[in-house]
């Protein structure tokens, strides 16, 4: 098992012949992920390296029985693209496309919250089952197959922190990319709870940054739900109050949603956090030969 | 994107809220006819994109246009928390007779709008939250259903708005409302609303954030930014489509991705570097971007040493390679650079970097060795 990518994963592209689309796709599908189809309307009919391109959401499904979709899609028709998906029956949205306007997506998430769908990022780097499949862009070649659970809001850090466990001989069940942005579709508390539900999954490293209160409500649901041992990292120490660190969330405004504030707030759970990626990594491993 | 008070109180009008009539002034001269013109007493007003205007002396009453010009002269170039005051804003002064406080946040974690209303105005909110949490109303607006009328009732009751004003209230709440989802807005906030004598209700300040990423589809509200008061290095990174936050120490640092550049200061500092900036080059990193980001971090004189640190998804080492070459052809390069590659492509690109060797080209394998590495050569204790 894994979660959000798994062996039963059938991936359909939107944006399948864009110059990134297609890289990622084919890179996807030399991984080993069953890239089934690609969408882009007007271009129905060709194929992109034996890839078939369809016009519509809809036909992919209907044709290749698709049930992820992956959006490459430029920001302004993104959410569009997200609303396609969901209404052609697709079952879990992985949104990579940076610069939507957050209000799309309010819209968006709340149209497929209570529907069950489930929508990871956008702004995000996908999700990375080792051994099994991979959609997005994660650099597959640095991780390994096993029972690591990472979760994290930045996409480059992600990798970091993984090729540093990876480095001490351990491996990942699945690498979840939640993604940056004000509305993302699945929440750190979203992600600790798949884990913990996997039983392929023995530990969790939850990778976060400065700004909003999500890692503080992650350290709450962590106290009260989930067994499996935590390691967190959280970037933005040196981030001065009132500057926009690069993601639209990741800024400190008043006493609120410092590095600090957060390391406070889980480690007052029992959840152990490191000051850098290398020391997150010593962490889990001490954790997992314990 | 934040707007200042006059830009904000410009789209409030636009939305049909009340505001108090005034005029932009950027000089003394300006800030005199602003006065003359208006007729009789005024409030002059610091633009700045911070808050604290009043305990900074930003805000001042002026009966005459002669007390306006004094004012004038000496909020112009006034400091508050380090933003320089360039323009006023000179208004009418409204009589007051009571301030409350409205405002519409973007709330991430609930991922639906706040709405807030507190009979307690004209003073810092958070405080009032703390202090008085009973005197604030917050309220979510479920984005399915939309703005509703009866939505604005049950603010208006949570926050005890007396009866004869309830009305009015409630028409600037949905006026706000419209203008927050119609101009992609962040953040809407009134503070003071001001009930007058005669019960009117008039916005007396505006404070409006708008998403950058919506900007788009808004152009009146893009050219807006006020381009003078940028700090010149983060201007320039904006204009070269670079994030650039500037920073006070001596390393330059560069790399792919928000979360891996903030990182990357952290451990520059723990290594006891002192990073001179935040920049994340994004996710393409071609030649052109890369030597626009060398150039905005080349452009503070500060910079001793620069941590170059990529690890790539989506961007790709050989071409990050390609463009750090193309980089130290086109640019005089006099401080030492501290390369560090991983990720797609990543060995392609180390191939590519071994074989053009240059003196000011250092490649390590991991992130903290890249540190140590940078701090030494920029001199230590940078």
């Amino acid at each position: 098992m894994a979660v959000l990518v798994t062996a039963e994963t059938r991936l359909v592209t939107q944006g399948i012949t864009g110059r990134e689309g297609a890289f990622h796709t084919l890179k996807n599908r030399a991984y080993g992920t069953q890239v089934v189809a690609g969408v882009t309307p007007g271009k129905g009919g060709q194929d992109v390296e034996g890839i078939p391109v369809f016009d519509t959401v809809a036909d992919a499904v209907a044709e290749t029985g698709a049930n992820t979709s992956m959006v490459f899609v430029p920001p302004r028709f993104a959410a569009d693209a997200i609303y396609e998906a969901a209404d052609a029956g697709i079952g879990t949205i992985v949104c990579i496309t940076e610069g939507i306007p957050a209000h799309d997506m309010l819209g968006a998430y709340t149209y497929l919250r209570p529907r069950g769908i489930r929508l990871l990022g956008p702004n995000c780097p996908g999700a990375l089952s080792p051994g099994i499949a991979n959609v997005g862009i994660i650099p597959a070649q640095v991780f390994a197959p096993g029972g690591i659970g990472l979760v994290s809001r930045s996409g480059t850090l992600t990798y970091q922190i993984g090729s540093e466990v990876a480095g001490l001989g351990l491996g990942n069940s699945t690498i979840v990319g939640i993604g940056g942005d004000p509305v993302v579709g699945t929440s750190f508390i979203d992600a600790l709870e798949l884990f913990e539900a996997d039983p392929e999954t023995t530990h969790i490293v939850l990778v976060g940054e400065i700004g909003g209160n999500e890692e503080e409500k992650a350290a709450d649901y962590i106290a009260a739900h989930v067994t499996k041992p935590v390691v967190a990292y959280i970037a933005g120490f040196t981030a001065p109050p009132g500057k926009t660190m690069g993601h639209a969330g990741a800024i400190i405004s008043g006493s609120s949603g410092t590095a600090v504030a957060k390391k406070e707030a889980l480690e007052a759970r029992g959840v152990r956090v490191g000051t850098n990626p290398t020391e997150v990594a010593r962490i889990v491993a001490e954790l997992v030969t314990a | 994107m934040d707007l200042y008070e006059h830009q904000g109180k410009e789209l409030f009008a636009r939305a049909g809220l009340r505001t108090v009539e005034g005029r932009v002034a950027t000089s003394v001269e300006e800030a005199r006819a602003a006065a003359e013109e208006l007729a009789g007493p005024v409030v002059v007003k610091a633009q700045v994109l911070t808050g604290g205007r009043g305990k900074a002396g930003g805000v001042k009453l002026a009966a005459t246009p002669d007390e306006v010009a004094e004012h004038a002269a000496a909020i112009l170039g006034l400091d508050i928390n380090g933003h320089v005051t360039r323009r006023l804003w000179v208004e009418r002064q409204a009589s007051i007779a009571k301030e409350y406080y409205f405002s519409i946040t973007f709330d991430r974690g609930a991922k639906r709008p706040l709405f807030m209303l507190s009979t307690m105005g004209g003073m810092d909110i958070e405080a009032v939250a703390v202090d008085h949490p009973e005197k604030l109303a917050r309220i979510h607006l479920d984005p399915a259903m939309g703005f509703r009328p009866f939505f604005a009732n049950r603010l208006v009751f949570a926050a005890g708005i007396p009866k004869e004003e309830r009305r009015a209230v409630a028409a600037i709440i949905e006026g706000c409302h419209r203008l927050f989802v119609e101009a992609d807005a962040m953040l809407v906030e009134v503070n003071p609303l001001i009930v007058t004598p005669e019960g009117e209700v008039v916005a007396a300040d505006a404070k409006v954030t708008i998403d950058d990423n919506a900007l788009y589809r808004h152009p009146e509200i893009a050219a807006m930014r006020d381009t003078a008061a940028a700090d010149p290095q983060e201007q320039m990174a904006r204009e070269r489509g670079v994030t650039y936050v500037k920073l006070d120490g001596a390393i330059g640092i560069l790399g792919n991705g928000a979360g891996l550049v903030m990182s990357t200061l952290d451990v520059v500092d723990q290594v006891g570097g002192t990073p001179a900036n935040f920049l994340d080059v994004g996710g393409g990193a071609q030649a052109d971007e890369i030597v626009s980001a060398l150039e905005v971090i080349l452009s503070d004189p500060k910079v001793q040493a620069i941590f170059f640190n990529i690890f790539g998804g989506i961007t790709r080492g050989d071409e990050v390679a390609r463009g750090i070459l193309d980089a130290l052809d086109r640019l005089e390069i006099g401080v030492p650079i501290v390369v560090r590659l991983d990720g797609t492509n990543a060995e392609e690109g180390r191939a590519i970097l071994a074989a053009a060797p240059h003196r000011h080209l250092h490649v390590e394998a991991t992130m903290l060795d890249a540190a140590r590495r940078v701090v030494e050569l920029a001199g230590g204790a940078a």
